[in-house]
């Protein structure tokens, strides 16, 4: 259950947050999650939940932001969109795109009191 | 704390001892998701972490975290950070030990069942003569499969990850350090067996390997892309089996190569050894590659001095 990990991180990092900045309690969690990551949002929202049980985060709301997929086609020489890391080029049919965007797993935003 | 990356990590101790100074013989490492746990346990500052057992880190306690009273209003917070961070912070460190000291490290990733326990006992007594190895076994549950290692004359580490489905590099870290593993020598690092998250967990090897059986259909590099765009080869498994299957070892080469034009592909059966030494060379090329750049950081660090 690899969503299990990932919400153990975001927990670390919001737990790192809530020292640093001293607050007690996170209403809203906003993460930004790739098209091209692994990540199941459905299974994410489920450990979330789970992982976030009795934490500062307890019953805080998750907001997901998709980035949608964007690579680079070195044949076409431009940015072409990228559903998959198995995409072709939607201009030439080249396989090797370069991801240029739509890799990250990051959290983005609190709303805390 | 960890000085690596200020984590609780650093603190946990076995027999009294932090773990990088003991020198207790290599046991099991158990680790315990901390889902598993009541959250309060991370929300208690201590100083120390518990340890149960003297062949279990625990690794149920997260941040130390009791604190700020005080009246406060709905704010936000700018975060930004990668979720991945810490583990890549892990990553590097390790990284960093394995070049300067001429340690080659391979991450070996599959479903389970795909052979890399066989390939390992197979890799080991073909190198034996002229190389040190290591190995470390990650598996749920089980001691097996360091055992199998062992037989064979080798120091292997079993980490048993629990519920977790892979190795990260803190788990990698601490092995390191267990097996005492010394200069110039070759690590295995056998990954549970999962084509998932093992991609998204750098360990600090030079290469991910990821094997795959003919057994398994040729399509695996579609419905896993993550993992074999991350590795630089794909060892195409139980070749042997091929007579008797309508496995098409082209096609599934083809759609590993789609989705990483750069893949080194080799074909061999781990239990017959056909396409052993093809292998085997490999990694002795890449075992060489890794001592020069020892000696090179050696000789730089002379012209410091
Ligand atoms: N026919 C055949 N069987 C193999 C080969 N390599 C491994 N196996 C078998 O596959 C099964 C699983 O192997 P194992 O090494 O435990 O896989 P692991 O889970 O990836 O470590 C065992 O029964 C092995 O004997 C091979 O090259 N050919
Ligand atoms: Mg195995
Ligand atoms: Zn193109
Ligand atoms: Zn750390
Ligand atoms: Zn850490
Ligand atoms: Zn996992």
């Amino acid at each position: 259950m690899h969503e299990m990990s990932l919400a153990e991180n975001v927990l670390q990092i919001i737990e790192e947050a809530a020292y640093h900045q001293s607050f007690t309690r996170v209403k809203t969690v906003w993460l930004e999650i790739g098209q091209l990551t692994c990540v199941e949002p459905e299974a994410l929202r489920f450990c979330f939940d789970v992982v976030m049980h009795g934490s500062v985060a307890q019953h805080a709301r998750l907001e997901i932001i998709g980035i949608p997929g964007l690579g680079w086609c070195k044949t076409c020489m431009q940015e072409v969109p990228m559903a998959t890391l198995y995409a072709v080029c939607s201009q030439c049919g080249n396989f090797e795109l370069e991801v240029l965007c739509g890799d990250t797993l990051r959290v983005k935003e609190l709303e805390v009191e | 704390m960890c000085t690596t990356c200020g984590c609780g990590h650093g603190l946990i101790q076995i027999d009294g001892k932090r773990l990088q100074h003991s020198r207790k013989p290599a046991g099991a490492i158990r680790y315990r998701m901390p889902a598993n746990l009541p959250r309060q346990t991370s929300l208690k500052a201590s100083a120390d972490y518990p340890v149960h057992k003297p062949d279990l880190i625990d690794f149920g306690s997260g941040a130390a975290q009791a604190h700020a009273s005080g009246m406060s209003q709905a704010r936000m917070v700018k975060i930004e950070r990668d979720i991945l961070a810490k583990n890549n912070l892990h990553a590097e460190a390790n990284r960093c030990y394995l070049t300067e000291r001429g340690i080659f490290a391979l991450n070996l990733v599959s479903s389970p069942g795909s052979g890399k326990t066989t390939l390992l006992v197979q890799t080991i007594a073909a190198l034996r003569e002229e190389q040190r190895m290591y190995v470390i076994e990650g598996d749920q549950q089980t001691e097996n499969d360091a055992a199998r290692i062992r037989a064979c004359g080798i120091s292997a580490l079993q980490i048993n990850t629990g519920k977790g489905c892979h190795l990260d590099a803190y788990m990698v870290s601490q092995g390191i350090q267990r097996l005492a593993v010394r200069e110039d020598s070759v690590l295995f690092i056998e990954n549970v067996g999962n084509l998932v998250c093992p991609a998204g967990f750098d360990l600090g090897e030079a290469h991910k390997v990821v094997i795959l059986s003919v057994t398994e259909g040729e399509d695996k590099p579609l419905k896993y892309p993550d993992m074999f765009r991350a590795a630089d080869l794909l060892l195409l498994n139980k070749c042997d089996l091929l007579p008797y299957l309508t496995f098409d070892p082209e096609l599934a080469i083809n759609y590993a190569c789609r989705i990483n034009p750069s893949l080194r592909v080799i074909q061999l059966s781990a239990l017959r050894g056909e396409g052993m030494s093809e292998w085997i060379d490999w990694i002795k090329v890449g075992y060489h590659q890794v001592v020069t750049s020892k000696k090179k950081i050696e000789n730089s660090q002379h012209h410091v001095d």
